[in-house]
């Protein structure tokens, strides 16, 4: 509903003006916050501002636009069950969390999205876009005074709203294994095991993250561009474990930075014919044996050096820092972001150990199985 | 070999493409390039799977090995530091992969359970179906990249080597080199790396521009346990050597692509609320390639966003562009060079283009007059000449049905 025209911008304009720049934009929503991007040639920052500026004060929210962009919602929510492996995610992660708001879908449950009312969307917008809720990150061949005179100017006018009131719920400790199965006609069974697992403001989450590389390949800490592709993974427990014994065509971890404790995922895609008990069996040996044994120094080396380069990768262009410069003060604070280089070259063997001992528990993990029918 | 020196981040990106896609592939072996892409780094006569692993992964190195239906590619990024080990590794692979009895054995699995989820993907089908009624389904552009089930199954070793030995040659080697190293140093590294490869391509096959379509083609695959369906639409068009290739550019970016989507996007997502994704793409190579539009929608409204599409390109093709769609599209396509060229893969990538059309090096500095000389009689042309409804080829695949639906 932020893209469909502001007090000052018609709804066919919203999406030229930067594009006459040959700008790229773009938005996305999950689970901590929502991120706005723009970038564009210098000379286009004005024009940024001032869509920004108007997407955080002046959206319409017109009943009509309200009516067709929840048809084009539910088809994207559609779009996704589409995939047997986003399906199982959904289930997975409803299952693991009772109390604690992450259960959701980021995209919604389909009744809500049917029934929610146009009052509904505009009182979540007026609760949460307001300048003392949000960060603007401006990265590129400007020059900083300057940059800051026209921020200034495109912002300056809209004032300071009440602060949200953060989420107190937390999750109590999971007391026993959760499972869930989904049996949908398919060609293809799928197994996730999640484990719930630190946010990143939490001194483990850096061994975390260690412990995940050895196990799954190192990714990085974007959500924007890092979790695309494959990681270096072949050495990696779980690669061995699985794909090389023939049990599963692929597999993957998922660890991101999360303001609350959030989830280690391990995904697996069973080879054709893999009866899903020995996909899982394979896996829980693995991962049951590092956390009875933790990981050895090669593979801590292993796995130090893959962070220390993805890293390095996932900061390649003025989009990709603005994010990540934007994501980190949002979710925690700019120090988490620029310390976790330090915090990750910290993680001792002993600390792998800790965390692996303490997360990779049978009662701390939920089970999720995609049968084929 | 291009080598072009960045220093964003200490960091080098490497792109090593060669002539060895999935159209050089045996009618009886379909797949062939695609499964040597999957088994081509998993161990040299030199090294073992383990030990290449092992230099790739100590080193956060993803090496991604992707086919096209003219290219086989091996790109990726390292620190500077690591240039040198990690490119004689990737050279040892492009020379001399093993491609052992058991890896063979392992990937093939691979591969069948990737067939096997593509057969349950609506959009991985309607692609495959348009591309299909596009060119024919013997033709090199209209068969399927990943093979078969029945033909990745009889890919035996032989064949993988024998594929390698004609097609992975260095007269079709393009390297093209982006990052923190200093360009002789890369020349140097690489040239040590190739020293002494000697082979010889065997012929390549005839691919020949598919017959003029005079009537519209559908093809539906109804797959009821799926939630959406999605819908391809599309056209054969030109070359890339063709002179109206900038203008047919301009003409898709307007239908399918400025904004969210360009017209098709308006019409259908922002309009009509139908869809959670309304474009087009539009790629040409040696022969004439497609203009695709690509819509994901509820199967409800399959038969309206059909007839939205349709409308659309006849109004394109009977009107053409106003000249603020056309002004808009330019600035657009040129603004966003620089965008293109920010990372070290996107200058990689943005090479490999240059030197496979051999556009020039200088095509980054003329692409901006290029596309400004292109008037709106010749966008309005190149619609007219393409965009027909009657001539379109339509393929679906989701929850819906209609005469002469193929079962899933």
């Amino acid at each position: 509903m932020n893209f469909k025209g502001t007090t000052h911008i018609s709804r066919d304009d919203v999406k030229g003006i930067v594009d006459r720049h040959g700008g790229f934009w773009n938005g996305y929503t999950w689970i901590d916050q929502t991120t706005y991007v723009e970038t564009a040639t210098r000379d286009a920052l004005d024009q940024m501002l001032f869509i920004e500026a108007e997407r955080m004060s002046s959206c319409l929210y017109e009943s009509a636009d309200c009516d067709s962009e929840r048809t084009v919602i539910i088809s994207e929510l559609q779009g996704g069950e589409n995939d047997p492996d986003t399906l199982l995610d959904i289930e997975l992660t409803a299952t693991a969390f009772k109390a604690h708001s992450y259960r959701h879908p980021t995209i919604g449950w389909l009744p809500d999205l049917e029934t929610m009312t146009r009052d509904d969307l505009y009182e979540h917008y007026r609760r949460y876009y307001v300048p003392n809720n949000a960060t603007l990150v401006i990265v590129g061949d400007v020059e900083a005074d300057d940059a800051c005179r026209r921020v200034e100017r495109a912002f300056g006018g809209i004032a300071a709203g009440e602060l949200p009131l953060r989420m107190r719920t937390t999750e109590p400790a999971q007391l026993g294994e959760r499972r869930v199965t989904v049996r949908r006609d398919g060609t293809t069974a799928y197994l996730k095991i999640a484990y719930h697992a630190p946010p990143v403001g939490h001194d483990d989450f850096a061994p975390m993250l260690v412990l995940d590389a050895a196990l799954t390949g190192a990714k990085g800490l974007s959500l924007w561009n890092s979790f695309r592709g494959t990681p270096p993974q072949r050495r990696s427990r779980l690669y061995q474990a699985l794909v090389e014994r023939r049990l599963a065509s692929s597999v993957g971890g998922a660890f991101a930075p999360t303001a609350q404790p959030f989830l280690f995922t391990v995904s697996a895609t069973a080879a054709t014919g893999m009866p899903t008990e020995d996909v899982e069996a394979a896996a829980l040996s693995a991962l049951d044996a590092v956390r009875d044994n933790g990981i050895t120094e090669p593979e801590l080396d292993r796995a130090k050096r893959q962070l220390r380069a993805r890293l390095v990768f996932e900061n390649d262009s003025v989009t990709n820092m603005a994010h990540q410069l934007g994501f980190f003060e949002t979710v925690s604070s700019l120090d988490t972001y620029l310390g976790m280089p330090a915090r990750i070259q910290a993680v001792t063997i002993s600390d792998v150990a800790r965390v692996a001992a303490t997360t990779l528990t049978a009662s701390n993990r939920t089970v999720g199985w995609f049968v084929p029918e | 070999m291009l080598v072009n020196e960045t220093q964003t981040t200490p960091a080098v990106t490497m792109n090593l493409s060669l002539e060895a896609g999935s159209l050089f592939d045996p009618a009886d072996k379909l797949g062939l390039s695609y499964f040597l892409a999957r088994i081509i780094d998993r161990g040299t006569t030199r090294r073992t799977g383990d030990e290449i692993a092992e230099t790739l992964d100590l080193r956060g190195v993803s090496l991604g090995v992707h086919v096209t239906r003219h290219r086989l590619a091996l790109s990726c990024s390292c620190l500077s530091e690591d240039f040198q080990p990690v490119l004689d590794v990737v050279a040892d692979i492009i020379r001399e992969p093993a491609c052992l009895e058991e890896d063979v054995i392992t990937r093939r699995g691979e591969i069948l359970t990737s067939i096997r989820q593509d057969d349950d993907n609506p959009a991985v089908q309607a692609i495959a179906r348009l591309m299909a009624l596009l060119y024919g389904a013997d033709h090199r552009y209209g068969r399927r990249g990943k093979g078969t089930t029945e033909s990745i199954i009889r890919i035996e070793r032989a064949a993988l080597l024998g594929f390698h030995q004609d097609r992975v040659v260095p007269a079709t080697l393009s390297a093209v080199i982006v990052g923190d190293v200093a360009a002789s140093a890369a020349v140097d590294t690489v040239a040590r790396a190739f020293d002494g490869w000697h082979v010889t391509a065997a012929p390549a096959p005839p691919l020949n521009a598919p017959e003029v379509a005079t009537s519209r083609r559908r093809d539906v695959l109804t797959m009821m346990n799926k939630a959406q369906a999605d819908l391809a639409y599309g056209f054969v068009t030109i070359p890339r050597a063709d002179p109206a290739y900038h203008a047919y550019w301009l003409m898709a970016n307007v239908l399918g692509q400025y904004g969210m989507g360009g017209r098709l996007g308006n019409s259908i997502r922002e309009q009509q609320g139908m869809a959670c994704y309304a474009f087009c793409s539009f790629e040409a190579d040696e022969i004439p390639g497609p203009l695709v539009v690509r819509v994901g929608v509820n199967a409800a409204n399959v038969d309206r966003a059909l007839e939205s599409i349709d409308g659309e390109i006849a109004r394109m093709s009977a009107e053409g562009v106003t000249d603020t769609e056309l002004d808009n599209s330019k600035r657009y396509l040129t603004g966003s060079l620089p965008r293109t060229l920010e990372t070290n893969a996107g200058i990689a990538g943005f090479l490999q283009s240059v030197e496979r059309f051999d556009l020039g090096l200088d095509y980054d500095q003329r692409l901006p007059s290029l596309l400004d000389a292109v008037t709106r009689g010749q966008v309005n042309a190149a619609a007219a000449q393409t965009l027909s409804p009657e001539r379109a080829a339509v393929a679906i695949a989701g929850p819906y049905e209609d005469q002469g639906s193929t079962p899933s």
